[in-house]
C-alpha cells in the first residue's frame, strides 16, 4: 500500500465519521462543526483530483459563506429543545438507507469503469480551463445561475422580513 | 492513483448518510445540513468522473451545483426562520397545515 492509498483511506474514514457526526450529534452547533469538517475533507479530495479551483470555491462558498449563514440562523433561533427519539421510525429509516446503500454500491462494480485516469496535462483543472468551458460552452447556464441567485436573494429577504402589523 | 470505484463508493456512502439524516432528524436546520451533505457527495462523484474521463464538464457541473445549493440554503433558512416565528418550533412534524 503506497502513500496515496493510505492517505485516501484515512481521509475517507474521516469523511464518513464526520458525516455520521452530522447526523447523530444532538447539539445543532456540533452538527454544523462536523459539517464544516466534512466539507473541508471533500475540498481536499477535489484538490487531489486535479480540481484546485473547485476545491478553493468549495472552501470559500460552503465552509465559508453557507456555514456562516447556518451558524447565524442557529444563533438567531437558539433551538434548545431536544428531539424526542422514536425507535420505530429510526429502525425503519435505517433499513431504508441500508437498502439504498446496498443498491448504490454494487452498481459501481457492474460495468468496467475507466480504471486509469486519462493522462492529464498540467493545465487540466486550472482556473483557465474552467473559465474557458464556463464562459464558452456554458455561458447561458452561467447567466441563468446569476438570475437564480438574484431571485434567491430577493426571496430570502421577503421571506425573512418581519411582517409589520397594520398601524 | 486510486481506482474510480473507490471514489464512487465513498460518495455513495456519504449520500446514504445524508438520506439517513433527512429521514431521522426532527430539526429542520439539521435536515438542511444533511441535504448539503448529499449535494457534496454528488459533487465528489462529478469531480471524480471529470478527472478519470479527462473532461472539464464535470467541474463546470459542480460549479453550478454549488450556485444552486447556495441559493437553496439561503431560501431554506429564510423559510425556517419564518416557520419558527409562526409556531416556535423546528420540528417538521409540527408543519401540517396542509395535511388533510
Amino acid at each position: 500500500m503506497d502513500l496515496a492509498t493510505l492517505i485516501f483511506f484515512v481521509l475517507a474514514g474521516l469523511l464518513i465519521i464526520s458525516s455520521l457526526l452530522v447526523v447523530f450529534l444532538r447539539d445543532v452547533v456540533h452538527c454544523a462543526l462536523a459539517l464544516v469538517a466534512a466539507l473541508l475533507i471533500i475540498a481536499i479530495f477535489f484538490v487531489s483530483l486535479h480540481a484546485p479551483m473547485v476545491g478553493i470555491l468549495q472552501i470559500m462558498v460552503y465552509a465559508g459563506a453557507v456555514m456562516v449563514l447556518f451558524l447565524f440562523v442557529i444563533m438567531f433561533l437558539n433551538p434548545t429543545v431536544l428531539e424526542r427519539p422514536r425507535a420505530l421510525w429510526w429502525s425503519a429509516a435505517g433499513i431504508l438507507v441500508l437498502l439504498l446503500g446496498g443498491l448504490l454500491v454494487p452498481l459501481f462494480f457492474n460495468n468496467e469503469p475507466p480504471g486509469d485516469p486519462v493522462a492529464s496535462t498540467e493545465l487540466f483543472g486550472s482556473p483557465e480551463m474552467l473559465a474557458k468551458s464556463l464562459f464558452g460552452d456554458f455561458v447561458l447556464p452561467f447567466e441563468i445561475a446569476s438570475v437564480l441567485l438574484l431571485v434567491a436573494i430577493v426571496g430570502a429577504v421577503v421571506l425573512a422580513k418581519r411582517e409589520r402589523s397594520a398601524p | 492513483m486510486m481506482p474510480l470505484n473507490y471514489y464512487l463508493i465513498l460518495s455513495a456512502v456519504v449520500f446514504a448518510i445524508g438520506v439517513l439524516g433527512v429521514l431521522i432528524r426532527r430539526n429542520l436546520i439539521v435536515v438542511l445540513m444533511s441535504v448539503e451533505l448529499m449535494l457534496n457527495a454528488v459533487n465528489l462523484t462529478f469531480i471524480a468522473f471529470s478527472r478519470y474521463l479527462g473532461s472539464m464538464v464535470g467541474q463546470v457541473a459542480v460549479f453550478f451545483v454549488m450556485a444552486v445549493a447556495a441559493a437553496e440554503a439561503v431560501v431554506g433558512l429564510a423559510i425556517i426562520i419564518s416557520v419558527f416565528r409562526q409556531r416556535q418550533s423546528l420540528d417538521p412534524q409540527d408543519m401540517q397545515i396542509l395535511k388533510w
